[in-house]
């Protein structure tokens, strides 16, 4: 058989250009580079992509309704396990997942299956814009009342699971819009917030309530939303809170968590100051501290708000990078600078109390440590300064505590994370968790994995199952 | 939406609201704050709960007038309603029958020091109030005050009521006339309650700040709100926001709090504009 061994290509915009705007930068296939890249797929017995995938969506059957033209059968199998495509299809980490595995891989390059999602996601889109919507089918409503606290993936896979087994599901989100770090923490050039909101409002059309402004643990404890009613409660509240590294100077003005830089521009808007009314530091001179997608997303935004260089120091090498290939490939093509091998030390402030320097020293690399990755060790002597008037430290983000403080009985491990049995339930009764608040930081795909699983077994509570 | 249902002016930029949050209302104690959004484009700033009324489901927020979105605010009436009100917020200020304690509010900062004066004086405590306000026309809140302590001081910056000079200066001398003072609690602007601090601590006395520091999110998820107690990094929102003022890194927090000079300038310059 002669197919092409190369994946089809896909427009972006030019490095040049989109380093001073906050447009997406890949722009999606066109019908002709879609039906292309799905003649790709071999359709193979074994289908080993399906197994890749953590919501194991029915990759060959979308295929090859892509190929045969057939959009909205594609869109049906994919929202049978995954209801928000157009998100996943842009930002999974597709190459360690469904495509890691593909039998393509092993002759030339694996089958674009994020790239087929997002297209086929985004027709589906089009055509809700243009009032041509298709409500997911429902059970007949039981009345069960369920509480989903936080509105990222993660609650939001298991509220529309429920919801369409007919239970009636209000999520409790403590922010003013939906979607958790879909929203506050991936930049719009990566995901418009837009398509965020589209993909959500489907949830609302099947009956789903939210209620904003609304942090449990404080507004209500988890006792209290039993007391309000509620029979189950599932709590998918993220990873959210902020490592610092606790060195001299790390409270100096323009030192950010990545955070509160992502959230004040990401959910306020500050790119948009003074239209909008949350400011942002315009800085010239940015230190980005990490090497993951958080610190990449935090380095390409800096630019995108008129930096004019961007240091991204990061103590091991490149190949440890944990971010993904293809942003630090973005990142590296905007003109993001690398210091790699190197770890801050201290910073610097002038007399009014803002960052001016960041000292750091030079690393090498041991022995592996227990993540398997060579452990840096400082060199003595090394250190280097830099001139920087805006840091954004992105090492690193652990579970809040604040359900865990104020919910007597629920057992957390030694990093805060919620414990669940395998049924994703807590030492609680009727309290189930998943997401990052389980895993610690993650991906948004294994987050809406655990809402599913979530899904089932409070289901499988409430019939006594469990 | 958040509806205004009461709206009362205190004295020049000070303004009171009731506002309709009966998810707030429900939970709230004294010592906390809601964090408020006035509408679509707003910024969130963070507010404290000056009282609140389970069964009417309302919450009242008393603010100054400084920069834009107080300002803004502060241009809504009775009938409008704001973005959000989220909250309650932060840990309930620590209240139990201590014995005499001393409470110190300056201006705004007297409208959440009286719920905390309210809830210590239920608790059995010998209450002494110190207020200060910048002069006679910043009077507000006298009575309510007066009804929740045992003894009130007043003082005005410029004498034009009550005694002249600073709340300190009358915390000066409560300080060498009684005895047997177990806590202090004091709210108001930084350098009033760093002053405070200082006055105490030859005393020994333990005193609680409640801090002001910057916020976005107002729930331990962003760190804009973080100051420095006993060399350690804390989050305002989460950990706080009442601290011993004792250990509170002031001089940190007073230079945090202008971080953000030019841009509110240039936001609140462009607002005047635009209502003009
Ligand atoms: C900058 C950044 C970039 C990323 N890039 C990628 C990527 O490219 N690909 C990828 O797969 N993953 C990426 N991730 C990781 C991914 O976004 C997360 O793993 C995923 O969002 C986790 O989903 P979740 O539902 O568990 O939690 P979250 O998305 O964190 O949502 C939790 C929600 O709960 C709310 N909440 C928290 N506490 C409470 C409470 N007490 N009461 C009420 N509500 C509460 C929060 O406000 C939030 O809305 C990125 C993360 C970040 C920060
Ligand atoms: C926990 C907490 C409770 C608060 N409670 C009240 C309250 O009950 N009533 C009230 O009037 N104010 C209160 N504040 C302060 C209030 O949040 C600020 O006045 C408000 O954010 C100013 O917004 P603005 O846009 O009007 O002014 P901006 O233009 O943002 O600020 C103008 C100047 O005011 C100062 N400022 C800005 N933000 C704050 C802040 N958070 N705290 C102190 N000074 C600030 C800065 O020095 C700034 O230069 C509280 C703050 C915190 C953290
Ligand atoms: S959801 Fe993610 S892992 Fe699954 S098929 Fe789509 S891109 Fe691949
Ligand atoms: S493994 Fe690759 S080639 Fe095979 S069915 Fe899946 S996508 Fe197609
Ligand atoms: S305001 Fe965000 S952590 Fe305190």
């Amino acid at each position: 058989m002669n197919v092409n061994k190369k994946l089809t290509p896909m427009k972006e915009q030019e490095p040049h250009e989109r380093r001073n705007n906050f447009f997406e930068v890949p722009l999606g296939y066109t019908k002709e580079e879609a039906i292309l890249e799905a003649s790709r797929c071999l359709q193979c017995p074994t289908h080993p992509c399906i197994e890749g995938c953590p919501v194991h969506i029915n990759i060959p059957a979308f295929i090859k309704a892509i190929k045969e033209e057939k959009f909205d059968l594609a869109i049906d199998i994919i929202h049978e396990s995954n209801l928000l495509p157009a998100v996943t299809g842009r930002v999974c980490p597709q190459e360690e997942q469904c495509q890691a595995v593909c039998v393509m891989g092993k002759v030339g390059d694996p089958v674009g299956i994020g790239r087929l999602e997002r297209f086929v996601a985004d027709l589906d889109l089009e055509k809700r814009r243009k009032g041509e919507v298709t409500v997911p089918k429902k059970e007949k409503d039981n009345g069960i009342k369920v509480a989903i606290v936080g509105s990222g993936p993660a609650g939001l896979s298991c509220a529309a699971d429920l919801s369409r087994m007919g239970y009636d599901v209000t999520i409790f989100e403590a922010f003013h819009v939906a979607g958790g770090v879909l929203v506050y923490g991936i930049p719009e050039f990566r995901l418009p917030k837009a398509i965020v909101e589209e993909e959500i409002s489907m949830l609302s059309k099947m009956g789903v309530k939210f209620v904003f402004d609304f942090l449990v643990g404080r507004t209500r404890t988890i006792q209290g939303l039993f007391d309000d009613g509620f029979k189950a409660v599932f709590l998918g509240t993220g990873a959210g809170l902020p490592q610092f590294m606790h060195i001299p100077g790390e409270n100096l003005g323009g030192i950010y968590s990545a955070n509160e830089f992502l959230t004040r521009v990401n959910l306020m808007k500050a790119y948009k100051f003074p239209e909008f009314d949350t400011p942002i530091k315009r800085a010239k001179r940015v230190a980005v501290i990490g090497g993951g997608n958080v610190a990449m997303d935090a380095a390409r935004t800096a630019l995108r708000l008129g930096a004019e260089h961007v240091y991204l120091i990061y103590r091991r090498s490149r190949e440890e990078m944990p971010a993904r290939a293809e942003e630090i490939v973005h990142a590296e093509e905007e003109g993001i600078e690398f210091v790699l091998l190197s770890n801050p030390v201290r910073y610097i402030g002038d007399e009014k109390g803002f960052v001016k320097q960041v000292e750091c020293i030079k690393m090498q690399l041991g022995e592996p440590d227990s993540s398997g990755r060579r452990r840096p060790i400082p060199i003595e002597g090394s250190e280097f300064t830099i001139d920087i008037d805006e840091a954004i430290v992105a090492i690193g983000t652990t579970p809040n505590p604040i359900i865990a403080k104020t919910t007597e009985g629920l057992k957390v491990g030694r990093h805060g994370e919620i414990l669940v049995d395998e049924n994703l339930q807590t030492s609680v009764k009727g309290v189930f968790a998943g997401g990052d608040i389980v895993t610690g930081a993650a991906t948004v795909i294994t987050a809406m994995g655990a809402g599913r699983l979530a899904a089932k077994s409070i289901d499988r509570f409430i019939k006594g199952e469990i | 939406m958040f509806k205004i249902l009461r709206k009362e002016i205190l004295g020049p930029e000070m303004v009171l609201m009731e506002l309709a949050a009966p998810n707030v209302a429900k939970t709230a104690e004294p010592g906390q704050f809601v964090v408020v959004r006035v509408y679509e484009k707003g910024e969130r700033i963070p507010l404290t709960i000056a009282d609140f009324d389970r069964t009417k489901g309302t919450v009242t927020i008393v603010f100054q007038k400084i920069g834009k979105t107080t300002h803004l605010l502060g241009t809504k009436n009775e009938g409008d309603a704001l973005a959000d009100v989220f909250g309650p917020l932060g840990n309930p200020t620590e209240i139990e029958s201590f014995g005499k304690v001393v409470v110190v509010g300056g201006g705004i900062g007297i409208a959440p020091i009286y719920p905390i004066s309210r809830k210590l004086k239920s608790k059995g405590n010998r209450v002494i109030s110190i207020i200060g306000y910048r002069a006679k026309d910043y009077v507000f809140w006298e009575e309510k005050m007066r009804s929740v302590s045992d003894k009130l001081l007043i003082s005005t910056n410029d004498g034009s009521y009550g005694e002249k000079g600073f709340v300190t200066d009358v915390l000066k001398r409560v300080l060498e006339e009684e005895k047997d003072i177990e806590r202090v609690f004091t709210i108001g602007p930084a350098v009033m309650m760093k002053a405070v601090a200082d006055m105490t601590r030859p005393y020994s006395i333990k005193t609680i700040a409640s801090l002001n520091s910057l916020m976005v999110c107002g729930m331990g998820m962003c760190g804009a709100c973080r100051v420095t107690v006993g060399g350690e990094t804390k989050f305002t929102c989460s950990d706080g926001p009442d601290f011993d003022a004792h250990l509170v890194d002031f001089d940190e927090l007073m230079k945090r709090l202008n971080i953000y000079k030019e841009e509110e300038k240039l936001s609140f310059e462009k607002w005047k504009e635009e209502v003009k």
